[in-house]
């Protein structure tokens, strides 16, 4: 079992354990109000996993997105309603640019810089379950509290829109952004990782179901017509996996830290979003009226698949994206293609 | 699920890469004369002398032991091949089931003579290969062969016909699917494969025009043909075994990606220009980029697995699914961009590719194993049956 194994494997110890339908309800609901959000924090922040991304020498483990893969993935899988990846990348860009933080939540979001030198962010994800978000403004990112921040709702409950004046602006840490990384791109690689696991979570749940209920006399996975639509639902989870974990890899298949190719990371967000709204129908539609519930578990894997689709870009985002970088590049399609998809061995 | 979780992301190696730079400047040159709606056809275009120049060349065969007259080198090898010949659009049609599949099954199972007989000749690009599985009535459901080879002092009597059989009429050998012994009831067992010098006696091979206009496809007639007892490939009674087998490792190759991508890259040039392009044809073209890019990271992973010594047959299957439905996908949407401007003042050549792509997608899904019995094969690997 190789290091990256491993942390995938703590993730999912605790997560299996600790992150179970009645705290990710809980948390949904109320927030880091919610008694259950701290604790299931001091149980993460206990696998060191929140401080992964950070360089060996600073406490950390220097995993990189790719090797983080797994720990994203069992995130989604367990639908997680705390921002750990998102936590786990905004220390490793403070801490390069010489703001070590610990112990907070932080969220990610892009900002818009006011005219009275305020910020304004018209749609940070998971807000309330974060103490801070890591903002990007231009070139720079700041590092803003939430309990500071004027907050107006957004659709999810989870979500805010908030505001900070121009004294809390000045008053925040501030680093500048690497080269080569911007806040959207790296948030669509972390949640496409996610987005991977809860499709597998909402395929295994399905498939198991199928199963198990009976219809006209026999599991209603005996029918054709339902074995076919997992069939083509397995296609979208493993197409999108695939994909996810491309959107990681560095830029030329090597690199350190939260360097992004953006091209994998459109190709990354773009398939896992389709195959979002893709798997999400067909697992309704063989769960029946059963799925519809609130108390049946698969809702909190399939309402948060539509969010994430909406997070950091939705797939025709990402096709503009990439379509701009197919239109500019010269020559076959295939040599772009094998520049996206050629990823050396990991070990 | 397991099965989902199973391939890792990985490269073509650099030894098998380098053969890249090689392999292209000689299609550049030798595609260059070609309309691209000539080279859309790609696998399904027949040259003789073409084969006959990558034979010399050594580019038949790369997988094939040496002493063989074959490469001696990796998939790997044969998958950049494969990958360059498709995106030039390269009229490999000729000796493509030879090599892809033929040539492998009799190293696999054939006598010692066979090998020294047919490989080679298959290797130089003057041996051609079709395959008779299907019949009349039989499709998809092989167990129902009814093609009959029975034992005789000289061999065997072949009686029966074959149908929907790829460049019959261009072939000097089939390798067929036949019935040894019992009857259709038995299914599976009795099955075996023989190879059929089709200029023998008694054989008629018919061409089928599809609705392209091309002809692809043969029926083929055997009436009291007599083969010599060299005609049997294996062991008999096995052919079913090894007709599965065959059929599993042809599955998850670039010619599951690529079939429309000559058309892809010629309306691309046409997007590039300020009359083609608009915001449509900008999305579609990240759509498609997006689709085939983890499509491709998946072919890839599924070689490793096979060069590994594994059996991915269900993750062969997905790709497979996946991979037609997006050739499938890139000329109707394609048409659909195109159609969707008030003009239609649009290049003849890339229409005349539209044409031809958009009149042969639908044998995508088609060959190979149909769309239904893939999902079938896919929900089995997920255990609903």
């Amino acid at each position: 079992m190789n290091e990256t194994d491993m942390f995938a494997d703590a993730a999912r110890a605790v997560l299996a354990d600790r992150c179970t339908p009645g705290v990710v309800r809980a948390i949904e609901d109320r927030g880091l109000q919610a008694p259950e959000a701290r604790a299931l924090w001091t149980q993460l922040e206990a696998t060191g996993l929140a401080d992964a991304m950070l360089e060996e020498d600073r406490g950390g483990a220097g995993l990189g997105l790719a090797q983080a893969f797994g720990v994203l993935e069992q995130c989604g899988a367990h639908a997680l309603p705390l921002p750990l990846g998102e936590t786990m990348a905004a220390r490793a860009v403070l801490d390069q640019g010489g703001q070590p933080q610990s112990g907070q939540i932080i969220a990610l979001a892009t900002g818009r810089l006011l005219a009275d030198g305020g910020v304004h962010c018209a749609m940070v994800r998971s807000a309330h379950a974060a103490d801070a978000v890591l903002v990007q403004v231009g070139s720079e990112c700041r590092l803003l509290a939430v309990a500071d921040a004027r907050s107006a709702v957004q659709a999810r409950a989870e979500d805010a829109a908030l505001d900070w004046s121009a004294a809390q602006v000045q008053a925040a840490p501030q680093v500048a952004m690497a080269a080569g990384v911007d806040m959207r791109t790296l948030q669509a690689a972390l949640v496409a990782a996610q987005m991977a696991g809860a499709l597998g979570s909402v395929f295994r749940r399905t498939l198991q179901y199928a199963n198990e209920r009976q219809q006209f006399g026999r599991p209603i996975g005996k029918f054709q017509a339902i074995q076919h639509q997992l069939a083509v639902m397995s296609e979208q989870v493993f197409a999108a996996r695939m994909a996810a974990q491309l959107g990681g890899t560095p830029p030329g298949g090597s690199g350190e830290g939260l360097q992004l190719d953006r091209l994998r990371v459109a190709t990354a967000k773009a398939r896992c979003s389709e195959a979002a709204l893709a798997v999400a129908e067909t697992a309704h539609a063989i769960h029946g009226a059963i799925g519809f519930t609130e108390e049946y578990d698969l809702q909190l894997y399939t309402r948060r698949l539509h969010a994430w689709r909406q997070t950091a870009g939705s797939e025709s985002y990402w096709h503009r994206v990439a379509g701009e970088g197919l239109l500019q590049h010269q020559g076959l399609t295939l040599d772009l293609l094998r520049r996206i998809t050629d990823v050396a061995p990991a070990h | 699920m397991s099965t989902l979780d199973s391939l890792a992301l990985t490269c073509i190696p650099a030894q098998d890469e380098a053969l890249r730079a090689e392999v292209r400047a000689f299609l550049a040159q030798a595609t260059k004369e070609m309309p691209a709606h000539l080279r859309a056809r790609s696998w399904g275009g027949y040259s003789t002398e073409f084969s006959r120049q990558l034979g010399a060349r050594g580019w038949i065969g790369v997988t094939l032991p040496r002493e063989y007259g074959g490469g001696g080198r990796s998939a790997f090898a044969r998958y950049v091949l494969v990958e360059e010949f498709l995106n030039f659009g390269a009229p490999v049609g000729s000796h493509w089931i030879a090599d892809r599949q033929s040539a492998p099954l009799i190293l696999k199972y054939g006598t010692e003579a066979q090998k020294r007989f047919y490989i080679p000749r298959v290797c130089r690009g003057e041996a051609f290969f079709c395959i008779g599985m299907s019949e009349p009535n039989a499709g998809s459901d092989l167990a129902s062969v009814a093609t009959r080879a029975v034992p005789n002092a000289q061999g065997f009597l072949l009686n029966g016909q074959k149908i929907w059989t790829t460049n019959a009429h261009h072939c000097q050998y089939m390798i067929a699917l036949v019935r040894t012994s019992g009857s259709a009831e038995d299914r599976q067992r009795g099955l075996s494969q023989v190879i059929v010098d089709l200029s023998l006696p008694g054989i008629t091979v018919r061409p089928i025009e599809d609705l392209s206009g091309d002809s692809h496809f043969c029926e083929v007639f055997f009436d009291n043909v007599q083969l010599g007892l060299d005609a049997l490939i294996g062991a008999e009674g096995q052919g079913w075994e090894q007709v599965t087998a065959e059929l599993a490792f042809e599955r998850s190759g670039p010619e599951r990606l690529f079939s429309s991508i000559v058309l892809f890259d010629q309306w691309l040039d046409w997007v590039r220009t300020p009359a083609g392009r608009s915001e449509a044809a900008v999305l579609l073209a990240g759509k498609v980029l997006t689709q085939l890019a983890p499509l491709r990271a998946m072919s890839v992973a599924v070689q490793q697995r096979l060069a590994e010594g594994g059996s991915p047959i269900i993750e062969a299957a997905l790709v497979k699914e996946l991979g037609t439905t997006l050739e499938q996908f890139i000329p109707a949407s394609i048409a659909d961009a195109l159609f969707a401007a008030e003009s239609e003042d649009l290049p003849v050549e890339l229409l005349m590719t539209l044409k031809y792509v958009t009149e042969a997608s639908p044998s995508f899904s088609l060959r190979g194993g149909t769309r239904d019995i893939l999902r079938g094969m896919i929900a089995r690997g997920l255990g609903l049956r």
